[in-house]
């Protein structure tokens, strides 16, 4: 436990130093409140801002972040000195992980000030779940990747289809039925709702398949290649 | 210390090394030498456990390497080569994580970075160091947990000779502590210089392993003394009594520039074994 702890506190540290990371954690938190402040349209729906980026937050920073940091670690050859110190693997994953989504918690906790205090709760809670697709999604591309140019090219389509396809939907019916078995419109869904009672049982298995399909593409690429 | 009985290892169809065997005994710093490609950090992976041999057995700290705990890798000190180091984070915070990892005190930290020069350098980034400073905030990383055995792949490959110089004196520390080193290089004079004992791998196998002197005394085939006189000329005598007294006629006549006697060094050994030049090879593999 003592290692997941030392790969939390040396990420922290690497952060706010590592800027490509950093603008991905801050960027949809800081544009969420901008807009919903800034902009006010007619009939547009309630918190319409603070519900679309944080479905392109979710698909987008946990993702980017964690194939980059994997990648960017087994490139430079200091993922290898962590084994080395023996480190395990899970550790070095769960600490990466745990530190991603804590973060991105963060991010979340600054878009649900734009909501009534009692819708906070549901949002959050789905947040985090999402959170976690995204970060077991995005460890997928790091361990399968051998450097940052291979994951930088895998990541780029998959965030691009998970944080955009919900928008698209928004305007065009036909990507509207394809959108809908990615987890991300589905939260999209639930985050429109922003009610337990309102949640429909489709959403929530075409949100636990996704997770499952995540985590079952992560294992066999963990079995496949390892960390090293 | 580290035992290795019959290593083999192969790469698709090329051999790598064959029927290695070492006996390293503690305290001691041991050398393998050998041309790029040699076989060298191949064998280091296998003694170290990151890579497993095809055959053979390996031993450290008296135990198999595959059955060595998390607690005997913490007595374990490795510094390879390409082992990277965190490009943002300042000497100091590199050393704080593996402070962290291993339990030593931060204290050791500055005490760590002034051993090795990079006191003045400890909130610098990491990427705004030289080569020199990198390799020894990579050989800090290892010195800070005080192991009970080094490993070093090719410690000072490629630094000056001011750098070298000081990296060689921070590994002679570590063998008074107690240490047991084993380090690979193709520094000749490297090897001489801090080795009590070498093994010259070729190909994958050791064709000869020594003390450095014994090494060179036993190849000394030509037992010649090279004189070169103050006239320019140069002047080769056999190492037997007639030659006593002509050695002693041209110190008399302060005939003699220089003398030296004709002993082998580590490299004609290893030219004379394998009809390759050690550092020549390093060399191309520079260029």
């Amino acid at each position: 436990m003592r290692n997941i702890g030392v790969i939390i506190k040396k990420q922290l540290k690497d952060t706010f130093k590592n800027k490509t990371v950093l603008i991905q954690f801050v960027m949809f938190p800081v544009l969420a409140l901008i807009f919903e402040n800034a902009i006010h349209i007619p009939d547009m729906p309630e918190l319409f801002f603070t519900k679309l980026f944080s479905v392109m937050y979710m698909g987008m920073a946990p993702l980017t972040s964690v194939a980059a940091i994997i990648s960017e670690e087994k490139e430079k050859n200091t993922l290898r000195v962590l084994m080395m110190a023996n480190v395990k693997p899970w550790e070095y994953l769960a600490g990466i992980g745990a530190y991603v989504w804590m973060i991105c918690m963060a991010g979340a906790g600054v878009m649900s000030t734009s909501l009534p205090a009692k819708d906070i709760p549901f949002f959050l809670g789905v947040m985090a779940a999402g959170f976690i697709i995204s970060i077991a999604a995005g460890a997928c591309i790091g361990i399968f990747s051998p450097n940052q140019m291979v994951s930088t090219s895998l990541v780029m389509p998959v965030m691009l289809i998970f944080s955009f396809a919900p928008m698209l939907a928004m305007f065009n019916d036909k990507i509207e039925k394809v959108a809908r078995f990615f987890y991300t419109q589905q939260i999209r869904v639930l985050l429109n709702n922003m009610t337990f009672d309102g949640i429909k049982p489709e959403s929530l298995v075409i949100i636990a398949v996704n997770a499952m399909l995540a985590l079952v593409l992560f294992f066999a690429a963990f079995k496949k290649k390892g960390l090293e | 210390m580290i035992t290795a009985k019959n290593i083999c290892k192969s790469f698709a169809d090329r051999e790598v090394l064959s029927g290695i065997d070492l006996d390293i005994r503690p305290g001691t710093i041991f050398g393998l030498l050998g041309p790029s490609g040699a076989g060298k950090t191949t064998l280091i992976k296998i003694i170290t456990g990151q890579l497993v041999s095809d055959d053979g057995e390996v031993n450290v700290l008296g135990k198999n390497v595959k059955d060595l705990t998390g607690a005997d890798k913490k007595q374990i000190g490795i510094m390879m080569d390409d082992h990277g180091i965190y490009e943002r984070m300042s000497c100091s915070d590199n050393l704080k994580i593996f402070a962290d990892i291993y339990g030593v005190p931060y204290s050791e930290i500055d005490k760590t970075l002034k051993a090795v020069g990079l006191a003045e350098a400890a909130k610098r980034p990491a990427m705004k160091l030289s080569k020199g400073m990198r390799a020894r905030l990579r050989l800090a990383r290892v010195l800070m947990i005080f192991p009970k055995i080094l490993f070093l792949d090719e410690p000072t490959s490629g630094l000056d000779p001011t750098t070298m110089k000081y990296i060689h004196k921070l590994i002679i520390e570590q063998k008074e502590r107690g240490c047991t080193v084993f380090l690979t290089t193709h520094n000749m004079e490297e090897a001489s210089v801090l080795c009590g004992e070498v093994a010259l791998l070729n190909e994958g196998r050791i064709i000869e392993h020594g003390a450095p002197d014994e090494i060179c005394r036993r190849y000394n085939h030509q037992k010649k003394i090279n004189i070169h006189l103050t006239s320019g000329e140069d002047l080769g005598l056999e190492q037997e009594s007639d030659s006593a007294a002509v050695i002693s006629r041209l110190l008399e006549q302060g005939k003699i520039e220089t003398i030296h006697s004709s002993e082998p060094t580590l490299e004609s050994v290893f030219l004379e074994l394998t009809g390759r030049k050690l550092e020549a090879d390093e060399e191309a593999k520079y260029a």
